[in-house]
């Protein structure tokens, strides 16, 4: 069998778990991540990072739409998929994923930004003509009520909202995080250190999707990027970098230390078929580099212009190291065989069902989405609304 | 009084989730398999199903309540705990129809090898055989019964070769 | 009674409705089999396995099992004395076609079969999130190939690599102890055509069953006990560097 090296069982030569499934904890921390930074404007009253409220919701629930898709197309029988929800086992951790998904798109995403936009929506249902006006029409779900009082009543279950909204986050990636950790079969993933490593893996690179995408949007719309708002964000996004980066490494040195039955032979992968996405990209590339240029925007005075463009590099980075983190952690857990003598690779298509180019859709797939939902719900300070409604 | 006017929209939101259950609930009751639960978190009937698949091995016993002069050949011999089916492949077939499904002659050469072929990781105490040295191209079955493959068993030279 | 082969061929149509009978069988119709009277295992005798590949041929056969996978496999261990941990192990297509010759050296040789562990707590049913892969009331773990998603969850929650998923069908697949076989009271189909006995299935809920006494007066692990996974293939005279 080509790609073996030693010695693995028979079955465990083909990996069952693909590019499509790095995908998918990818896609929920992002939604998780973007959330948390909502919420700091919400619940902590951070007002600096306010301009991207809307935005950061709006990018979780593109996101978030996208994120099962993934899970459905790597099934054998995705026609099969409803099970999940009509009998879920209690003791997997995946059966979980179809409620808490649920209550997090429908309970707390979905209310949260219809709640927020409801008076925008009245408005522009009133303005709006054709199918546009039956949209909105329909978004109002028949109520027009937008009274000071209604507004007030929405202002204050929104903060509630979004106060469950935090923990409902935590829980959607922490056992995405805990779906790998409990694996006791699987020496890479079981780790108690996994959901938590996830949950702030996932701040991280929600943190730095949106301030990408504040700052994207800014340009294309050729306004102002509010210096402020993206400074505090990146101090945000440097302090949960920290956290993340030390529980990472945590882990790390506790498994070199305790080098247990399984370390001679992960140690081996990740000097070897791991070592360019492990060490390479996630560590040296996507966390320490974009750790210390934002470590130089918080001790040094630069220029405005510097700033941006070293938070665009450092945000990017930073989404390629979390990439590459979810891939090590997904493609790496099957690389080597569980009687820890040998190896297997992984060969990845361009055009099959689970390739490349499905998961290269599938990234750009939310950014579509965002694209119509940011059309449809503009995103803006409310002075917009009016003067760019025919946009 | 004002305040259930001003929240009313809300309760449109809560109704939709309403109504979601309750269609989520009436469509689980019709597609859940009835015998879900029966015996635990699965579908008891899928038991049954795997219990019904079809056999491709008969089982020596199946063999020998026809092939009785094979077993009295074989007892007596070093093949002994040797099952039927172990050489002569899956005859389920044939033990359902033995008069139109006939087994296909075995090919000694290449079977007796797949056990006997010495090789220093086989255990000690198991009978192997260099091929090319011990016979010189020799069939196997011109010096050993299969049924009985022993040189000094009065058997050796009875029938069953066939 | 002696019958000879011509009183024999006489009694045959009758044999053969029965025995059709038992081919297209239910357990409802398997007669005397209740679920709650078993509780399956199987016994690996170690220093017995020859490395024929027998028991995955036989396999294959009886469960259309799909090439390049495996239901059951042998490994081919080859330990030395001063590298008892890192030893070297091989198991060609499975074993399906035996092994290569091995010359006489320094160190240890020995065949290792292995299927499906049957756990007790499987881990592998743990994960299922649907309750399409379980333990059966006899402690047989199964998969219902008409409910699984095919999600591979079990397979990589499985410590042994016993799962995969079946090309074709695209549902987890995996040994079912030849349910259909031991339901009707034949052994399994690797039990069966074993030629040293090196493979026994085992009914731990039946008193008469002789692994009670072997089990009394014989060294047996199961692997990979630190697991805790409460694998029911208990090996004899198991080496220390067997994974």
């Amino acid at each position: 069998m080509g790609g073996v090296e030693g010695f693995m069982y028979p079955n465990e030569i083909e990996l069952h778990w693909s590019v499509l499934i790095v995908l998918y904890p990818f896609i929920t921390g992002l939604v998780a991540g973007a959330f948390i930074l909502a919420s700091l404007e919400r619940v902590f009253r951070v007002d600096a990072v306010k301009p991207t409220y809307r935005l950061a919701l709006l990018t979780a629930l593109s996101f978030l739409l996208v994120a099962p898709l993934p899970l459905q197309l790597h099934l054998g029988h995705p026609e099969r998929s409803p099970e999940m929800y009509f009998t879920p086992h209690s003791t997997s951790a995946m059966a979980m994923f179809g409620y808490v998904y649920l209550w997090y798109l429908m309970a707390v995403l979905v209310f949260e930004i219809w709640l927020d936009y409801r008076r925008d929506i009245v408005l522009l249902a009133e303005r709006s003509k054709g199918i546009v006006r039956i949209v909105y029409r329909a978004m109002t779900l028949g109520s027009t009520n937008i009274s000071p009082r209604a507004l007030h009543i929405d202002e204050r279950v929104g903060w509630i909202v979004t106060l469950i909204g935090i923990p409902s986050a935590f829980m959607l990636h922490g056992y995405v995080g805990f779906i790998f950790g409990s694996i006791k079969a699987n020496p890479w993933w079981s780790s108690p250190l996994m959901p938590v490593v996830f949950i702030f893996s996932a701040m991280v690179s929600g943190i730095a999707c949106v301030m990408v995408l504040y700052m994207a949007t800014a340009k294309l719309r050729g306004r102002n990027i509010d210096m402020r708002c993206v400074d505090t964000i990146a101090m945000y996004l440097f302090y949960t970098f920290i956290i993340d980066f030390s529980l990472e490494m945590l882990d790390l040195i506790h498994r070199v230390y305790e080098a247990d039955e399984s370390f001679r032979s992960l140690n081996f992968m990740v000097h070897t078929k791991l070592y360019f996405s492990h060490i390479v990209v996630q560590i040296l590339c996507g966390t320490l580099v974009p750790l210390v240029l934002l470590a130089i925007t918080q001790v040094v005075k630069l220029g405005e212009v510097v700033r941006k463009r070293i938070y665009a590099v450092a945000g990017l980075l930073t989404l390629m190291g979390i990439f590459a983190m979810r891939w090590n952690v997904v493609i790496g857990g099957q690389l080597f065989s569980k009687s820890y003598l040998g190896y297997t690779t992984y060969k990845v298509g361009l055009v099959s069902r689970e390739g490349m180019l499905v998961a290269l859709a599938l990234s750009l797939l939310p950014l579509l989405i965002l694209w119509v939902l940011i059309k449809l719900l503009p995103p803006w300070p409310a002075e917009n609304v009016p003067a760019e409604a025919g946009d | 009084m004002n305040l259930f006017k001003d929240a009313g929209h809300l309760l449109r939101f809560a109704a939709l989730f309403v109504i979601a259950f309750l269609v989520f609930w009436a469509i689980r009751g019709f597609v859940v398999p009835r015998s879900f639960g029966q015996y635990g978190h699965y579908r008891g009937a899928a038991i049954g199903e795997i219990g019904a698949r079809p056999l491709h091995f008969a089982g020596h016993d199946a063999c020998e309540t026809c092939h009785s002069d094979v077993v009295d050949v074989k007892k007596a011999g070093k093949h002994a705990h040797v099952n039927c089916e172990a050489c002569h492949g899956p005859q389920a077939k044939h033990a359902a129809d033995p008069g139109n499904v006939t087994p296909v002659k075995l090919e000694t050469a290449a079977l007796c090898v797949r056990c006997h072929a010495a090789s220093a990781a086989r255990p000690k105490t198991f009978p192997q055989v260099n091929a090319a040295d011990h016979s010189n191209g020799v069939a196997c079955e011109t010096c050993h019964q299969p049924h009985s493959p022993g040189m000094d068993t009065p058997a050796a030279n009875a029938g069953g070769a066939k | 009674m002696n019958l000879s082969r011509r009183q024999i061929l006489v009694l045959l149509p009758a044999a053969a409705v029965a025995w059709k009978a038992v081919l297209a069988g239910t357990p409802e119709e398997a007669p005397n089999y209740s679920m709650s009277d078993h509780w399956w295992g199987m016994l690996i005798d170690v220093p017995k396995c020859i490395g024929c590949g027998n028991c995955v041929r036989a396999c294959q056969a009886e469960n259309d099992v799909p090439d390049g996978f495996f239901r059951t496999w042998v490994e081919r261990y080859h330990v030395t004395d001063t590298n008892m941990t890192n030893p070297e192990v091989i198991s060609p297509d499975g074993g399906k076609e035996g092994f290569p010759t091995a010359a006489e050296d320094a160190g240890k040789y020995f065949f290792v079969p292995k299927l499906c562990n049957h756990c007790a707590d499987s881990p592998c049913t743990q994960v299922c999130p649907v309750g399409a892969t379980f333990v059966s009331p006899d402690g047989v773990v199964l998969v219902d190939p008409k409910y699984c998603l095919g999600c591979a969850y079990c397979v990589q929650a499985c410590p042994y690599g016993c799962r995969y998923i079946h090309p074709e069908k695209k549902v987890a697949d995996k040994c079912t102890l030849c349910y259909h076989r031991i339901t009707k009271g034949l052994t399994t189909a690797c039990a069966e055509n074993c030629p040293t006995g090196a493979r026994q299935l085992v009914d731990l809920k039946n008193p008469h069953d002789p692994i009670h006494a072997f089990l009394k007066t014989h060294s047996v692990q199961v692997l990979k006990p630190q697991m805790a996974t409460g694998a029911k293939v208990y090996y004899n005279e198991l080496d220390g560097s067997v994974r």
